[in-house]
């Protein structure tokens, strides 16, 4: 039986859908098998910071009993999924990753955590991620620290790292990320997953902990492309809830991963961009993941499509307008955590006023990075300032808007790599704020535009993983599936195997 | 305004005043580590300075949406003992607040 259950937390999300359909085998047994898993590996991983043992046995069981009865099910019926800890769930303890959030039960769901759970999937808990998801390595937690199953010394990438770790680690077989400058692409890139962050606004917001709310988007993070395009699919689409959500339907997003898999590119023009990791902007790029972004890129030509390489200057300010925006947006998103509604409450003694029990609570709750980026975006945003830096880097976002615009009347999308190195020594850059930031440094474009990116494996560097990014048009998001599918399919054929089955203690490395 | 001290510089009494701002208590411990490492954060992202934007209209938001409408009806809320539940202090049916005004006041 032992090789059962290790087929059932390592296989993808189609294939279990397979399995359950038929009757192969039941919800209860496949979450039986995860919450197993969670319990012999998650002490050595630190994934989860909430497994919902008792619900997610409950709600398989439902699933098999309505089969039994014959009940008309949804192919994702089921299959069990992990949540990145701010996405609120009715009941469920959410965090965001922060001490000013422990204990509490949200009084409602997420748009997001409803339609997966509509779908018939199965929660299984809810993952470790950066406090309030300002980080690159999930070091920021207020709790513990997730490592990465290809190496334990090392990080899994961040702010979506619980969820990253859970799914390489084959503690779920897929989750929710979200990403606000690349926190599902760069913790996908470097455990060897697929993330897509969706073109701003066509996943709902609601009930999503904000951060940086002209930038926040949830998103698939998956063991395969069709299995992200999956759950896009289900997760995607109007949410009248949010404000900001975009009434159009989505495009054929597994159609898409579908038609990538099959390898034809012919037609396809890729630009790539030469600012992140081309000639003349290496600096901070590993050799091997440039190396193996060259190598990408000639599969993909090999599969007939049109290679060019596209300028688009504006990017090398990706990174400092970034920084003065989001952490704007943070500190007036993060005044909402003020002790007095839900929450922390410090100080509350009789002997001080509402205005210190603010500042002892906040003191008390936040962490130190979400302290910096409050008191920076406070600086930003003081009138004497505001135009120096927080309007500036608004003009230099319409700069890069258009670069994207100019380089998508040429081709049809962008590629680089995810991130500029492979997965780093846990605490290597705890201390030094400016090398946390660089992981986000080709990433951060395409947040900034809003336009939907992918990451996608593009093989090993040093025995570990690296991502190729491919960016497309605002609901062009099928054309990632297209391209992602295309690189993933040959390059599986080509060794093989999966890239993650080469994770060590997997089946092709053992 | 009050913050002595040259563009893209910050120092250990702005950042104190900023945390006054921000409402967040800060020790002299933290004081003294965040002001080096925001100093460096901030001559980092001073750099969006360099860019020629001056005919450059701002970007706030990806999606070109304006005054996105309802229906005015009712819908439910929260039921008041759900919301008095997550609440950090609850008295008579209401969350009850630290007193307003100092000792000084």
């Amino acid at each position: 039986m032992t090789s059962t259950r290790n087929d059932l937390t390592s296989a993808d999300v189609a294939e279990l859908s397979r399995l359950l359909s038929t009757g192969e085998v039941s919800a209860v047994e496949v979450t039986r098998a995860h919450l197993d898993r969670i319990t012999a590996e998650d002490g050595r991983l630190g994934a989860y910071l909430h497994v919902e043992t008792d619900a997610a046995l409950a709600a398989a069981a439902a699933v098999d009993e309505a089969r039994a009865a014959g009940d008309e099910l949804g192919p994702l019926a089921g299959v069990p999924v992990a949540l990145k800890d701010l996405v609120v769930t009715e009941g469920v303890p959410t965090t965001s990753g922060s001490k000013i959030l422990e204990g509490w039960l949200p009084p409602y769901s997420a748009t997001i955590a409803t339609r997966l759970a509509e779908a018939g999937t199965v929660l299984l808990g809810k993952t470790n991620m950066d406090e309030f998801a300002m980080g690159s390595s999930t070091e920021n937690s207020a709790y513990q620290v997730t490592r990465n199953p290809w190496d334990t010394d090392r990080i899994p990438g961040g702010s979506s790292g619980g969820s990253s770790a859970a799914v390489a680690g084959d503690l779920a077989p897929w989750s929710i990320g979200t990403d606000t400058g690349g926190s599902i692409r760069q913790p996908a890139a470097v455990t060897g997953l697929v993330g897509h962050k969706p073109t701003y606004g066509s996943v709902s917001r609601y009930g999503l902990i904000a951060f940086s709310s002209s930038l926040d988007q949830a998103g698939p993070m998956a063991r395969t492309v069709l299995d992200a395009a999956l759950m896009h699919e289900v997760i995607g689409g109007h949410d009248p809830r949010d404000s900001t959500s975009i009434d159009s339907p989505l495009t054929g997003l597994a159609d898409a991963a579908r038609a990538g898999a099959a390898g034809d590119l012919r037609g396809v023009r890729i630009g790539v961009v030469r600012e992140l990791g081309g000639e003349g902007h290496t600096d901070g790029y590993e050799p091997g993941v440039l190396a193996r972004t060259r190598e990408a890129i000639e599969v993909l030509a090999g599969l007939g499509a049109e290679v060019t390489e596209v300028s688009c200057p504006s990017f090398d300010l990706a990174l400092p307008a970034y920084y003065l925006i989001a952490p704007s947006e943070a500190s007036s998103n993060l005044a909402r955590y003020e002790g007095v509604r839900f929450g922390l409450r410090v100080g509350d003694d009789g002997s001080h006023d509402l205005d210190e029990v603010m500042a002892l609570t906040r003191e008390a709750g936040f962490g130190p990075e979400v302290k910096r980026r409050i008191i920076l975006g406070t600086y930003a945003l003081s009138s004497g300032y505001y135009e120096a830096y927080y309007g500036q880097a608004q003009k230099v976002r319409t700069l890069i808007t258009r670069d994207f615009t100019a380089a998508f009347a040429d081709v049809d999308v962008l590629v680089s790599p995810t991130t500029p190195t492979v997965a780093f020594p846990i605490g290597a850059r705890v201390e030094d704020p400016i090398a946390m930031y660089a992981a986000d440094l080709c990433t951060l474009p395409a947040s900034l535009a809003g336009l939907p990116a992918i990451s996608v494996p593009s093989g090993l560097s040093d025995g570990l993983p690296v991502g190729l990014q491919v960016m497309a048009p605002a609901l062009a998001d099928d054309r990632c599936y297209r391209v992602a599918a295309a690189l993933e399919a040959a390059q599986d054929a080509a060794r093989g195997h999966r890239l993650l089955d080469e994770l060590p203690g997997r089946g092709a490395a053992a | 305004m009050g913050f002595p001290g040259s563009m893209s510089s910050i120092s250990r009494e702005d950042v104190e005043h900023l945390a006054r701002l921000a409402r967040l208590a800060v020790t002299d411990d933290e004081l003294d580590r965040f002001a080096g490492q925001l100093d460096q954060v901030l001559s980092a992202v001073a750099r969006v300075g360099e860019a020629a934007v001056a005919d450059v209209p701002p970007m706030s938001h990806a999606v070109p949406l304006t005054n996105v409408l309802r229906a005015d009806v009712v819908t439910p809320s929260l039921p008041r003992d759900v919301v008095l539940a997550g609440a950090p202090a609850a008295e008579d049916d209401r969350i009850r607040v630290p007193r307003i005004l100092g000792d000084a006041e």
